[in-house]
């Protein structure tokens, strides 16, 4: 390795079991503060909302899924969560610069092109940002949050999540493995 | 007495600081768990890293912990606290979808703004593809309205749909999670890939 890691010395990453009672640890903090957990996909339906408002904000205005977010002059980049994954950004670069991990890299199988891996990062994260829409909310804030609230959905969408990816896991090995 | 902002009159501007800062700590514990590598979390469908099990397990346990314990010490009002809303089809069709997303594209949207703080392109397009996934079901919203408005629960608990108490639901999750635990600790042994590992 290049750079020293000025947090962890000389292992690479943080013991999982550590920087896990460091995330919960956090996530605590977020619901004793706000009442509410940790998120992602909500700060980008906000952006999502709000480019769809410039370009047509009439239609905008007009539609059942992009209407509740704007009713009465409201800004949807002026949310709790978008704040948040402000934080994420720059909580992972700190994190990153600390660690000696800064750099720009396309990481993919030997098996794969880079370009191959870009192309279906864009899928993935299509069908991601569908789904987070569709089952209200991600792996942070449907499936950790709702778990740690002990709430069904959070249990639900977990299972669903991890089982699915499981379950077709052998299908894209070539991608991975 | 928690929750602190939603009972007390606490300022925009503070607010948003507040969520800036545990968006920090989001970010950097994520970062340092390697979750801003997509082989690193892709290694837990195939046995070789589960360090997504491990955190995301640990995380839950603490919080869901922390929460029993802040309650049972009247330290925080439960009624305040959000509990997800449950919709039957919409979480399961929606954890599908998202679940072929995570093995397809390698990440999930928070790991993804980890992983673009330092610099992964990979993870930059991902997150480039969930605004399209996203845009794509705002404008096919009138398509799913239905089916995702189908069969509301509300906040239901689990431990209130079995009817066991909260803290023996949580002792429950917490024996399950030591046994993940230990098969991912023999799966990264069975299924090691030191070639993989070496480079993440």
């Amino acid at each position: 390795m290049a750079h020293h890691n000025y947090v962890t010395g000389t292992k690479k990453y943080m013991n999982p079991y550590v920087a896990g009672i460091m995330l919960g640890t956090v996530l605590l903090l977020s619901f004793y503060l706000t009442g509410r957990g940790l998120g992602a996909s909500g700060a980008m339906k906000s952006a999502v909302v709000s480019t769809v408002n410039v370009v047509a904000p009439e239609y905008t205005q007009g539609s059942d899924f992009y209407g509740k977010y704007i009713t009465g002059g409201k800004n949807p980049m002026n949310s709790w969560l978008v704040f948040q994954v402000l934080g994420v950004l720059v909580g992972g670069f700190l994190s990153g610069a600390l660690a000696g991990r800064l750099t720009w890299k396309t990481e993919h199988s030997p098996n794969i092109t880079a370009r191959k891996r870009i192309v279906l990062a864009i899928i993935g994260g299509a069908l991601f940002g569908f789904g987070s829409q569709f089952g209200r909310g991600c792996t942070s804030g449907a499936a950790l949050s709702g778990m740690a609230t002990l709430s069904l959905a959070g249990f639900v969408t977990m299972m669903s999540i991890f089982g699915t990816a499981f379950l077709f896991a052998y299908f894209f090995r070539k991608n991975w493995i | 007495m928690g929750p602190i902002i939603p009972i007390n009159d606490i300022s925009m501007e503070i607010n948003f600081l507040i969520a800036f800062l545990v968006g920090l700590g989001f970010g950097f514990a994520l970062e340092q768990a390697g979750f801003s590598s997509s082989r690193k979390l892709a290694g837990m469908f195939y046995g070789y890293d589960t360090v997504v099990l491990k955190v995301f397990f640990t995380a839950a346990i603490t919080a869901m912990l922390g929460l029993v314990f802040l309650n049972y010490f009247e330290l925080i009002d439960l009624g305040v606290v959000y509990i997800n809303e449950y919709y039957i089809e919409s979480a399961i069709i929606g954890g599908v979808i998202m679940g072929l997303g995570f093995i397809v594209g390698g990440f999930c949207p928070g790991t993804s703004v980890c992983a673009a703080a330092i610099g992964k392109i990979d993870a930059i397009a991902f997150l480039g593809g969930s605004f399209l996934g996203i845009l794509a079901f705002g404008e096919t919203y009138p398509l799913w309205e239905n089916i995702y408005m189908k069969n509301y629960l509300g906040g239901l608990k689990l431990s209130d749909a079995v009817g066991i108490s909260d803290g023996l639901l949580v002792f429950g999750v917490i024996a399950a999670a030591v046994l993940m635990f230990w098969i991912g600790e023999w799966a990264e042994k069975r299924f090691g890939r030191p070639d993989i590992t070496k480079e993440i």
